[in-house]
């Protein structure tokens, strides 16, 4: 292990994280067992109380992911200058082989977590807390998430060796190089960048679409997926070479860095928030049809829709922008 | 307006020290009338005055508000419903010491989230109508118990709620301040409010006032009394 | 939206007044807090700028240094190796380096003698780092004599003192002719301490690295690149110790925090209870403590970072200058340049603010959980 300051918090703060959502499990396990929203028994009240403390604990959890996946990806990149041929946070993500899962982890956990966040908000704003039980399993079912991408992350950074020798973004994301990060770093340029628009369309339109009519909430969701895994690669792809002003530099992380005035954030913020609130919206739609949700979950999907429509035109706006002022030119007349 | 079926409150359930402070009540307490607890310490008579503001729920029974039934609610709208409808004098006034008066009157509507100026506004319209103006910046603590008094109703009023609930409201006053205390609750009661009061001040029971008391005794009600004389 | 702004604007109002009321209890934990953020915040502040630092001054070193190795140990280089360096492509430049170490017994410290490469320097005169003017009370001008390897005593006369911007390396610094050092090491005519060689292009770095390896088998090749990893490391890894260490403390803070916020007055829990009572929820009430979490560990954090910086850019990190710096006697005295970097102040945020959130969310929540019914009683 690399003794460093970021690395020491990182890892107290995975710590902190899973030993509360390990000691809130039995409360939620009491909750699922126990709950009678009709009582008005002792033991009801007090589990009512446990309620806003879960509650707040998983906000805390979830705004100290949010942070961590920060502070990864910058840790990352800081530490590039520690190991041989790596240049950013490519070379030391790939160190050895729980750089990405750990990553990859973090960011799935993050997304599962607003979407816990999301139908925890919809739960308290019906009288009768309809999805009590089904919220207290879904957060047992995300635990053992949670661990593994804690995992993960001690056994990257317990395993970082500063004589390594790794390769970088020049030699991952090149055009030669096997795998899925190549094959989007070597698309042909003009179909990439139709399929790049046209997702971010489907998913701003079902966004849109969904404000309008208050239907297709699943596509909104799917289409966000979607999205999010055509940005990425459009990221890869092509976005980066206009970033850097340079034809074979493709890599996701560089864009963060101050030598390119941290443009990245541009981008990954409308990126990830987009992406958020649109699974926000199909998270919460099986229950659409309980009785006490019938107006609630239109209203609080109407506004998340709103919300990835608006972010995923703010990033193809980003992203554009970025094209067009590149002295680059990648497409001939 | 209130409908109470049954209700229940039992405390430390399942313990040696389990005790039940209401055993089964019946009542409705009518909209805009004002009515009064009476009994010896121990009857109950708070404990379903909170269960009636919706400071807590019953073990077991049904509350009706307005045609509502509000038993189920958890405490999120329970709340809701308590700053919208009800307002609040207590005995020992509870005025947060070190805010000025009329700090104290606005913290009610804080949660609401309200124009500030509007409510800067109403709240010195209330403290001026109990004729508390001058002391309106002055610290609680610096005030006399009558004054406390007139700015614990001014707190209570803010959110204009339907229904006035005073527990003990004269226990800490004199005969004088009391006499005025109630003087207010008649122009209230004239102005449309509902009143619900326990006490055992014959001052307040006795008044000319008050259209029905109810007695209780070990957590059942024991009389209930319409004051025909009463009616405004 | 506007009333939800509205409604935390009266939170944190409210949350304000009450910090107030309280002086003496949240001035104690202010302190605290803030002392811890000091205290990690100069850490870093102070290692950051020596990373910094260091990287600067390897700007200029030569991309590539040439050592001949004897039994395992760094010996001279001989005569006609230079020549024999012509020939490596990507090579830009090349030069034989004359440099050694001295030991003072008047003042028992070694000092680092050297010829300047650009720099021209008459026989008999010295140029001085300032730690070691200020050791022997040296001004330019003054005369000094050192007792060669040899035995025999050389006087030298001081041309000029180095300036103290660069204090951190130049403090035992010795420049002088080469005749001079040739004489006074007692050193024959093209023998040379070691190579430096600049390489253009740093992707041929490790290409000439290899070339040299193979064409000196007696020579090591020393990479600007390694030393600065292993710089980097050794400054983490500091930085990592301290840290580690000051878990303990941090760890002390959450207690404390988690005391400070359980052990709620009689006042405070009277206060929560007409909070309720008179229509504040539970969830309102927790967000009024997260206000008030949020506006200490603000204050704290903005003092306590102040006051890192002013400590190590404005007073020298006067408090662990000995434990960080390095063991060496010449104390170097110098200003490090400001360095602010936004990667840290998240890391820092992360080794208190986290902490403290942590250690108040059940408190916190325990004490938004009393009864609305509580006044009554």
């Amino acid at each position: 292990m690399i003794f460093q300051s970021a690395i020491i918090a990182l890892l107290l703060a995975s710590l902190v994280c899973v030993g509360l959502l390990i000691g809130s499990a039995p409360y939620a396990v009491d909750i699922i067992r126990h709950w009678n929203i009709n009582s008005g028994s002792e033991k009801q009240l007090l589990l009512e109380r446990r309620t806003y403390l879960l509650s707040t604990l998983l906000g805390f959890v979830f705004a100290t992911q949010l942070v961590a996946l920060l502070l990864f990806v910058f840790n990352a990149d800081k530490m590039s200058s520690m190991f041989v041929g790596a240049m950013c946070a490519v070379g030391t993500l790939n160190v050895n082989a729980f750089g990405f899962p750990a990553l990859f982890a973090q960011i799935v956990v993050f997304f599962l977590a607003a979407s816990w966040l999301v139908i925890n908000h919809v739960d308290t704003r019906a009288c009768d807390y309809p999805l009590v039980r089904i919220k207290y399993i879904l957060l047992l079912a995300l635990l053992p998430l949670l661990l593994v991408a804690a995992a993960l992350q001690w056994r990257y950074f317990l395993g970082l060796k500063a004589d390594v020798i790794t390769s970088c973004c020049g030699s991952l994301f090149s055009e030669d190089a096997k795998g899925l990060s190549g094959d989007a770093a070597a698309a042909p340029l003009l179909p990439t960048m139709i399929a790049f628009y046209a997702t971010l369309a489907l998913a701003a339109g079902a966004g849109f679409f969904y404000r309008l009519r208050q239907r297709g909430a699943y596509f909104v969701a799917l289409f966000s997926m979607l999205a999010f895994i055509v940005a990425m690669a459009g990221i890869l792809s092509f976005v980066s070479l206009y970033i850097y002003e340079h034809p074979h530099h493709h890599c996701p992380f560089c864009v963060l860095k101050p030598e390119y005035d941290y443009q990245g954030y541009w981008l990954y913020l409308p990126l990830f928030i987009g992406t958020a609130a649109g699974l926000g919206v199909g998270a919460i739609q099986p229950f659409a049809r309980i009785a006490s949700l019938t107006s609630i979950v239109p209203a609080v999907a109407r506004k998340l829709a709103t919300l990835a429509g608006v972010m995923w035109l703010l990033f193809a706006a980003v992203a554009s922008f970025m094209i067009v002022n590149s002295r680059l030119v990648l497409l001939a007349g | 307006m209130i409908e109470l079926k049954d209700i229940r409150k039992a405390f430390n359930q399942g313990r040696d020290n389990e005790f039940h402070a209401l055993n089964g009540i019946d009542l409705h307490l009518p909209a805009q009338r004002v009515t009064a607890f009476r009994g010896p310490s121990g009857s109950g008579k708070t404990t379903l005055l909170s269960i009636i503001g919706c400071l807590s729920r019953p073990t077991s029974g049904r509350v009706r508000l307005k045609e509502r039934d509000i038993s189920g609610l958890p405490e999120r709208f329970l709340t809701d419903i308590r700053r919208q409808t009800f307002g609040f004098v207590f005995q020992q006034f509870n005025l947060i010491k070190g805010l000025s008066a009329l700090e104290n009157v606005m913290l009610p509507a804080y949660p609401l989230g309200g124009d500030w100026h509007e409510l800067r506004e109403s709240a010195e319209r209330l403290l001026g109508d109990l004729r508390l103006s001058h002391r309106r910046q002055a610290r609680v603590e610096w005030l006399s118990g009558g004054e406390q008094q007139r700015v614990a109703i001014a707190r209570a009023l803010i959110n204009d709620p339907e229904v006035i609930i005073a527990d003990e409201p004269t226990a800490n006053l004199d005969s004088a301040l009391a006499m005025e205390f109630m003087d207010i609750l008649e122009k209230l009661s004239a102005g449309g409010k509902t009143i619900i009061l326990t006490s055992h001040d014959p001052l307040v029971v006795d008044s000319a006032i008050v259209h029905q008391v109810v007695d209780m005794r070990d957590g059942r009600v024991v009389r209930h009394l319409a004051m025909a004389e009463a009616s405004a | 939206m506007h009333a939800w702004i509205a409604k935390q604007q009266y939170l944190i109002d409210f949350t304000l007044s009450s910090l107030a009321r309280r002086k003496a209890k949240n001035f104690g934990l202010l302190l605290v807090y803030t002392l811890i953020v000091f205290l990690l915040a100069s850490v870093m502040l102070f290692t950051h700028a020596l990373r910094h630092e260091a990287a600067h001054l390897l700007e200029g070193a030569p991309e590539v240094v040439l050592q001949r190795m004897v039994a395992g140990r760094h010996d001279l280089i001989p005569p006609g190796y230079l020549e024999r360096l012509g020939r490596i492509r990507g090579v830009q430049h090349k030069e034989g380096r004359l440099w050694g170490y001295y030991y003072d017994p008047v003042v028992k410290a070694n000092y680092t003698f050297m010829v300047p490469g650009k720099e021209n320097i008459a026989t008999g005169t010295l140029v001085v780092g300032a730690g070691l003017a200020r050791a022997r009370g040296l001004a330019v001008g003054n005369v000094i004599s050192f007792r060669s390897y040899a035995g025999n005593l050389f006087p030298f006369s001081v041309a000029r003192i180095l300036p103290q911007d660069s204090e951190l390396v130049s403090a035992d610094l010795v420049l002088m002719s080469e005749g001079d050092f040739r004489r006074f090491f007692d050193i024959a005519p093209g023998y040379f301490t070691d190579i430096a060689l600049s390489v253009a292009n740093p992707l041929e770095v490790r290409n000439v690295a290899t070339k040299l390896a193979q064409q000196f088998p007696d020579s090591r090749p020393i990479l600007r690149e390694e030393i600065l990893r292993t710089y980097e490391s050794i400054f983490n890894w500091r930085e990592g110790i301290v840290l580690a260490l000051a878990s303990l403390a941090i760890l002390a803070f959450a207690i404390f925090a988690w005391e400070k916020a359980s052990g709620l007055s009689a006042e405070e829990k009277r206060e929560i209870g007409i909070l309720k009572a008179i229509g504040w929820e539970t969830g309102d009430v927790i967000k009024m403590k997260f206000w008030e979490g949020a506006l200490v560990s603000l204050a704290a954090f903005l003092i306590g970072y102040v006051a890192a910086y002013l400590h190590v850019f404005r007073f020298s990190s006067a408090l662990f200058t000995p434990v960080l710096k390095g063991w060496a006697v010449l104390y170097p005295r110098f200003e490090l340049t400001p360095v602010i970097d936004g990667f840290q102040v998240a890391t820092l945020f992360f080794f208190t603010v986290f902490p403290y959130a942590a250690a108040t969310l059940v408190p916190i929540w325990r004490a938004a959980i009393t009864d609305p019914d509580s006044v009554m009683r």
